[in-house]
């Protein structure tokens, strides 16, 4: 179980607005933030990621403590069991494919966990090459498969599929439903693709201008 | 023709990069990343040495390093170090000296890496000190390799502080820019013009490997 309560003023294209999420999200539950851009999505995920401090409020996970503006806790980011996809993949450059979820892997854990996800996300076969030789499908689906090395207890998304094909979206939509469920993640998604959100989503959370509009299942939403 | 001058020119060159960057890689780290304002201050000191007269700086440096200064004195009372007309007094002027050519190149090179690698990495568990050494400093190669040929070429073609701080003593400070003069003073064109055509060649070589380093490396970035 995981308690989001926070507050942030930001600035967005209207000038400065405050952004005031409070949810509760169930362990094993997949949550999609939608809304239009500059409405503080991002933002959120950032907080949860220790990447942006809330102005107040609280982030507990599982009883953990991340932040707490009151007690003064703000747990650093790498001390929070998280895995981030980017919109823009952030796969290191330097590393192979299979260097860059060896990187991920906790001290003194096996390899052979790596070689189970490369299998997961059908990347063994490209696992020695470097990512700028890959297409953006392989490369985000990379991205997701070293997000999940540390078996993070939330997996954040943020518009990880936006940059690709209608084809490959698809495709890499099921590989994230079925990792999720197979790892039995907690998943907070970042979309504006409506038919995405549908097909993905538990529960859909709706941000305008910071503020929390709408939330519930997507057939009740849309 | 006497190599010494030579020698002792690449010796300090080489030990100046080495010592530039044990301090240049933290400090560009730092004016990089840090937001605060007060940081143009230490920006504006670092870049200090491209603009002033290496006469002015010698003359400083000179005067904190001699006997009578607190510095100077300290040093020799402690470590029985005397610093001017020394070696030893050269390499820490030259540090001084050298220190925008090694600062600039990797303050842009860690400017040109996204955030969203460090940030990926932070979120993969790794401390700030691992994704330095595994994810930043690898990828911005371009600019170590700028920063350290750059450093290394700029200290070969001192002048001004080295004639301040450490004179001009045969075999021990008298560098090759230094020899240069010398034997022009001495009406020894010949030599003179041996020892700058090799400077001017090295110089030359340098450079052009640094671009053509820096020209492979954004055409395999554009092929990419």
């Amino acid at each position: 179980m995981m308690e989001l309560d926070i507050k942030k003023k930001l600035s967005g294209a209207n000038g400065p607005f405050e952004l005031r999420v409070q949810t509760e999200i169930k362990k094993g539950e997949f949550l999609t933030l939608y809304g239009p851009s500059g409405a503080g999505k991002t933002s959120v995920i950032r907080m949860l990621a220790g990447l942006m401090k809330p102005d107040q409020g609280r982030i507990s996970v599982n009883e953990q403590l991340w932040f707490d503006s009151v007690q003064g806790v703000h747990l650093k980011t790498r001390l929070r069991s998280i895995g981030m996809v980017f919109q823009e993949y952030s796969l290191f450059p330097n590393m192979t494919v299979r260097g860059n979820l060896v990187f991920a892997l906790p001290k003194g854990e096996n390899e052979s966990w790596v070689d189970h996800i490369l299998g997961m996300v059908g990347l063994l076969s490209l696992q020695d090459k470097k990512p700028g030789l890959l297409s953006g499908g392989q490369k985000q689906r990379v991205a997701l498969a070293r997000a999940l090395v540390r078996k993070p207890q939330l997996l954040l998304l943020d518009e990880p599929l936006s940059a690709l094909d209608t084809a490959m979206r698809n495709k890499l939509q099921d590989d994230i439903l079925q990792l999720h469920a197979e790892l039995g993640l907690t998943t907070v998604l970042i979309s504006h693709d409506y038919h995405e959100v549908k097909k993905m989503s538990d529960r859909v959370l709706v941000i305008e201008e910071g503020q929390l509009v709408k939330q519930g299942k997507a057939e009740d939403i849309f | 023709m006497d190599y010494t001058p030579f020698w002792i020119s690449i010796k300090l060159a080489g030990i100046t990069t080495a010592v530039l960057f044990v301090i240049g890689v933290p400090l560009a780290y730092w004016l990089a990343f840090n937001p605060r304002r007060y940081k143009v201050l230490f920006e504006a000191i670092v870049s200090l040495p491209l603009v002033l007269p290496p006469t002015v700086l010698g003359f400083y440096i000179l005067l904190v390093l001699s006997p009578e200064s607190g510095l100077g004195a300290w040093f020799e009372e402690y470590l029985d170090l005397r610093l001017v007309f020394t070696f030893e007094g050269l390499v820490i002027a030259s540090v001084f000296y050298s220190l925008p050519f090694m600062v600039q190149p990797l303050q842009s090179g860690f400017r040109s890496v996204p955030i969203t690698l460090v940030e990926a990495s932070y979120s993969l568990g790794k401390s700030t000190w691992t994704t330095l050494l595994r994810v930043i400093l690898p990828n911005m190669t371009g600019a170590l390799l700028t920063a350290g040929i750059l450093t290394f070429a700029h200290t070969i073609g001192e002048f001004g502080v080295v004639l301040m701080v450490g004179g001009n003593i045969p075999g021990l400070t008298q560098v090759i820019s230094i020899s240069i003069y010398d034997e022009v003073e001495a009406m020894n064109y010949g030599l003179a013009n041996e020892y700058s055509l090799i400077l001017l060649l090295f110089s030359f070589v340098i450079l052009s490997l640094v671009y053509l380093f820096n020209y492979q490396k954004r055409k395999a970035v554009r092929l990419l």
